[in-house]
Formats: structure tokens, C-alpha cells, sequence
């Protein structure tokens, strides 16, 4: 459904994204795992169109996110790691708003905008200013903006983070729900995340994939920490067999 | 939840593809609602509209006033030559519209600094340029309905040749003239104003450039007066004033709408550019 094609991003002098491919699977929940700085917000901000890699490319259901960019970007409903709140305008406007833009017409957006209330439980809120809601629902508003326009693909930058506790429960219960049969690219630097709520996961370091894998292949006992934390020390990360390798090594301390 | 609603949602909310030309106007008009309707819920709006008309009527009733005592004077002194060439809209509007040309220098920069400079700093750049629009279609909507706001407050302005009208007896054809040249001059400085706040996401900066690229506009000319070279007669053409104050003056002039559409086209292509830009960046 997405498939990401040795995406290289150049920010002047720093590389921030060292070839990087995936494939994120169609209706499942993909799990973009790597620290701070790793890559993941630029490579997402390739993925939607908001920005074109130095070299490589992007696929959203077969078209390609720069070539056929307005056709690709229809199918695509973005967080970005701030949620994206005019915050002087009113949840139910705002809403409205995104879904114009989205393409829906005058006499769906009533419809999408109920609907998209009552799965984010946003229906309390909907005459609030933007501007005025607590972080939690800020990020509600933000699911629901993605959601608006019903989109095969959701991608979302650092969904949980600066929440607190209860928030990250609920907005990670409400991704599970809303997720449907979805295709779902979810980045994070936050393990338990990955295997509470994603079927597969990628781990970037320093701008490189260094495990693709789905989350049940991974050898029994394997705790997720482990291959995380040995696939972000290892000094080259870009030399051979990564993924397995990394993956026997860690496996067979457990064997 | 039940199946039955989530089904229906999914089939109504599926896009229906417009025509092209329909869906690009479109874009641009929602977006044009959208901004239309957060100036008037900003109070920088209201300032502005307040000053501009504030100023105005200051401008306004002094030189009526002493409009009046001119006019008394040669009563008194029983001058019929003096007083037939003594003109409303000489004495008056023209120096009015003046004047707010001069006080839109200032204001239109406050209004046209937020449009692009705010979204990108507080992130909504993002929400606009991954939805599926053009980004021809987001600087026209920016460009509508800046240029609908200016126009309303040209509009409201309009109280003042009204009062004449009630009063006097004023060539309205002249002031009409003039106040077409404020029109278009007030959407000029609109399209600049986006312009620079295209290039930079900080507020200030953006109003800053845009000030001091209004300014040129007024001054451009002044090397020009010294000699009369070929590059001093571009200066002289690019010059605001000269245009404007044909316009204020009452003579509608091919050349000076073309020259006010121009910038508006220029700004707004380079605009266009400039949003482009960051996605190619
Ligand atoms: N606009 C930018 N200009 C320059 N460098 C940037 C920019 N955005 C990100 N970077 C750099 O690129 C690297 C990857 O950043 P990012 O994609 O935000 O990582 P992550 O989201 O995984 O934390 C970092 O080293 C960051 O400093
Ligand atoms: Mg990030």
C-alpha cells in the first residue's frame, strides 16, 4: 500500500534520511520506531508530499507522491508531529474546513464531520476554540482532521507524545479503533507502543532502516527493547545481513 | 459501532471529481471563506479598519473645513474667478485619498503579515500543503480575501464623498476615478504583502518587507528626476504615485490599470513561486 523507495533527504549540509525503503502493508499498522533525530518526521513529511526527498521516491497505493502528487495526497490523512489547529477557529469549523480541502462535497461534510466527532469523542468540544483545548484534545482534533475525508492511509508523526498517562491510553485506543482496515504508518520513539498497538515495525537509526520485521516473527522471548537498543548501538548499522543478524543475535540470548 | 451508518459515511464521503476548472475555484474559495473569516476574528482586523476610518475622517472634516473658510474668504472678498475654480474635489478628496494611500503604506503590511508567515510557525503549513490543492489554488484564496477585506474597508470609506454628495455638489465621476485608483492600489499592496509573508515565518519580518517595498514603490522614481535616461523612465513607469494620482485626479488611463494589474500579477506569480519553493526546497 505504501512503498517507500530509498528515500535520501538532504538538508543543506546535513543528510538527515541515508536510503531509506519500506513497505508498509495494506490494513495493517505499521510502527516507525527510531530516537530522536533519527529521521522519522522528515521521512513522513516525504511520505505525504509536503516535501520532496533528494532522491528516491514514494508510492501511496501505486501512485507515485510526486508524479501524481494531488492524486496520491487525496489518499492521505496526516498528523504531523504539532497537530495542525487554526487556533482561532471552532473544532466543528475547523473540521468542516479540512474537509473541503480534502475534496468532500458540500453534502458529505456533514455526515464525515458526525462521524469523525463521535469516534475521536470529540462531540462535547465541537463548539470550542481550537486554541483553548487541553493538549489530549488538541490531538483529537488532529485524528479527527486526518480522518475527515476517510483516507486508505493515515500517517502519524509521534501520535502520544507530551501526553500524560490516561491520554496516551485513550488517544492509543482510539488509533486501535479508528485504524479499521486502514493503512496505518505510526512513528514513535517509544517501544511499548510499537508492540501494544502496530503488526509490524521498522527501526531507523541515524537516517537508516535497521530492522524491518513483523512484529510475530520476532523469535519468542524476544523483548522489543533488546533489538531496539542493540540495532541503534551497533557502530555501523549500514553494514550487512542487519535485520537478521540483529535479530539471531538477540534471539539467541533468549534461547 | 454499527455497520449499517459506518457503510453510508464511506460511500457519501467518497470524492466525487469535479470538473478541474470548478474544483481549482473552488480550492481557492474555501480557503478564501476560511481566512476571510479569521480576519474577523482577529482584533488587528478591527484596528485596522478603525484607524484607516478614524484617519480618514480627520483628514476628511479638516480639509472640508478649511475648504469652508476659503471659500468664505473670497465670499467676503467678492471674487468670482477664485471661487469658480475653487473645487470639492480638489480641495478635498483628492488630498484625502492621498493621504489614506499614505496610511495604507502602513496598515496593509498588519493585515497581510499573518497569511503564510503563521502558518508556518505554528504548523498548519503542513495541513495545507499535504492536502490535495495547488498551490496556485492556496495564494488565491490568501489573495481573495485580503483583497475583499481591503475593499470592504475601501468601501466603508466611501461615508466620505457620500457626505459630499448629501452636501455639495462634488463631480462624482472624479471621485469615483479616485476611488477605483485606491481599489486597485489597496489590492497591489495586498498581493506584496503576501509575498513577503511567503518568505519568512516570522510575522515582523514580513510586515518589515513589506513596508519598505511599499515605500520604494512611492520613491522609485526619485533617481529619475535628475536625468532622463531610458533606466530613468522605467523608474518613472514602475513609480506608484504617478499612476495613483492620475487615477485620483479622474482620468481612468489603459496604462495606469495596467500598470496596477502588473504588480498584482508579478506578486502573486512570485508568491506562487515562493510557496513552491519550500516544498522543492
Ligand atoms: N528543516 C530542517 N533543517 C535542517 N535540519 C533538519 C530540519 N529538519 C530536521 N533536521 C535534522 O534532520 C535530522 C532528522 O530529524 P527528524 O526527521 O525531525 O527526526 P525525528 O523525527 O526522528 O526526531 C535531525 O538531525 C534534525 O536536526
Ligand atoms: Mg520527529
Amino acid at each position: 500500500m505504501i512503498e517507500v523507495k530509498n528515500l535520501v533527504k538532504s538538508y543543506g549540509n546535513v543528510v538527515a534520511v541515508k536510503g531509506i525503503s519500506f513497505k508498509a502493508d495494506e490494513g495493517a499498522i505499521l510502527g516507525f520506531l527510531g530516537p530522536n533525530g533519527a529521521g522519522k518526521t522528515t521521512t513522513m513529511r516525504i511520505i505525504t508530499g509536503f516535501m520532496p526527498a533528494t532522491s528516491g521516491t514514494v508510492l501511496i497505493d501505486g501512485l507515485d507522491i510526486f508524479k501524481n502528487s494531488l492524486e496520491a495526497r487525496r489518499k492521505i490523512g496526516y498528523l504531523p508531529e504539532n497537530p495542525p489547529l487554526y487556533t482561532d477557529m471552532r473544532v466543528d469549523a475547523y473540521l468542516r474546513f479540512v474537509a473541503r480541502l480534502r475534496g468532500l462535497g458540500r453534502s458529505a461534510v456533514d455526515e464525515a464531520l458526525e462521524h469523525v466527532l463521535k469516534v475521536c469523542g470529540l462531540e462535547e468540544m465541537s463548539h470550542r476554540i481550537c486554541g483553548h483545548l487541553s493538549k489530549g484534545y488538541r490531538q483529537r482534533v488532529g485524528l479527527a482532521q486526518a480522518l475527515i475525508h476517510n483516507p486508505p492511509v493515515l500517517v502519524l508523526d509521534e501520535p502520544t507524545i507530551g501526553l500524560d498517562p490516561r491520554q496516551i491510553h485513550e488517544i492509543r485506543e482510539l488509533i486501535h479503533k479508528l485504524a479499521g482496515h486502514r493503512t496505518v504508518v505510526l512513528s514513535t520513539h517509544i517501544l511499548p507502543e510499537v508492540s501494544q498497538i502496530c503488526q509490524k515495525v521498522v527501526i531507523i537509526a541515524d537516517g537508516r532502516v535497521v530492522l524491518e520485521e513483523q512484529l510475530e516473527k520476532l523469535p519468542a522471548g524476544t523483548s522489543l527493547e533488546e533489538v531496539f537498543l542493540h540495532a541503534i548501538s551497533k557502530e555501523h548499522p549500514e553494514d550487512a545481513g542487519r535485520a537478521e543478524e540483529t535479530l539471531e543475535e538477540v534471539g539467541a540470548g533468549h534461547a | 459501532m454499527p455497520a449499517a451508518p459506518r457503510k453510508r459515511w464511506r460511500r457519501l464521503a467518497r470524492v466525487t471529481p469535479d470538473s478541474v476548472a470548478a474544483s481549482k475555484m473552488r480550492n481557492a474559495i474555501t480557503i478564501a471563506g476560511k481566512e476571510l473569516a479569521g480576519y474577523f476574528v482577529q482584533p488587528v482586523a478591527y484596528v485596522v479598519m478603525s484607524v484607516f476610518l478614524l484617519l480618514g475622517g480627520f483628514f476628511f472634516f479638516n480639509m472640508l473645513r478649511y475648504f469652508e473658510v476659503v471659500l468664505q474668504m473670497y465670499t467676503a472678498m467678492q471674487n468670482p474667478e477664485v471661487l469658480a475654480r475653487l473645487n470639492l474635489n480638489h480641495a478635498v478628496i483628492e488630498p484625502l485619498l492621498h493621504n489614506l494611500a499614505i496610511v495604507l503604506v502602513i496598515l496593509v503590511p498588519a493585515i497581510t503579515m499573518r497569511s503564510f508567515a503563521e502558518e508556518k510557525r505554528t504548523g498548519t503549513y503542513e495541513l495545507l500543503l499535504t492536502a490535495p490543492v495547488r498551490t496556485g489554488e492556496i495564494v488565491a484564496g490568501k489573495f481573495i480575501a485580503a483583497a475583499v477585506f481591503m475593499l470592504i474597508m475601501i468601501g466603508l470609506a466611501g461615508i466620505f464623498p457620500l457626505i459630499l454628495v448629501m452636501f455639495g455638489n462634488p463631480e462624482i465621476g472624479v471621485m469615483m476615478s479616485g476611488y477605483i485608483g485606491i481599489a486597485f492600489l489597496s489590492v497591489s499592496f495586498v498581493a506584496i504583502g503576501l509575498f513577503t509573508s511567503s518568505i519568512t515565518q516570522n510575522q515582523i519580518i514580513a510586515a518589515i518587507t513589506c513596508f519598505g517595498l511599499l515605500l520604494l514603490l512611492y520613491v522609485i522614481s526619485w533617481p529619475a528626476e535628475a536625468g532622463g535616461s531610458q533606466f530613468g523612465d522605467l523608474l518613472r513607469y514602475l513609480s506608484l504615485p504617478d499612476h495613483f494620482g492620475q487615477m485620483v485626479s479622474g482620468i481612468i488611463d489603459t496604462r495606469d490599470i495596467v500598470y496596477f494589474l502588473s504588480v498584482i500579477v508579478v506578486a502573486l506569480f512570485l508568491t506562487q513561486r515562493s510557496v513552491e519553493s519550500v516544498r522543492w526546497r
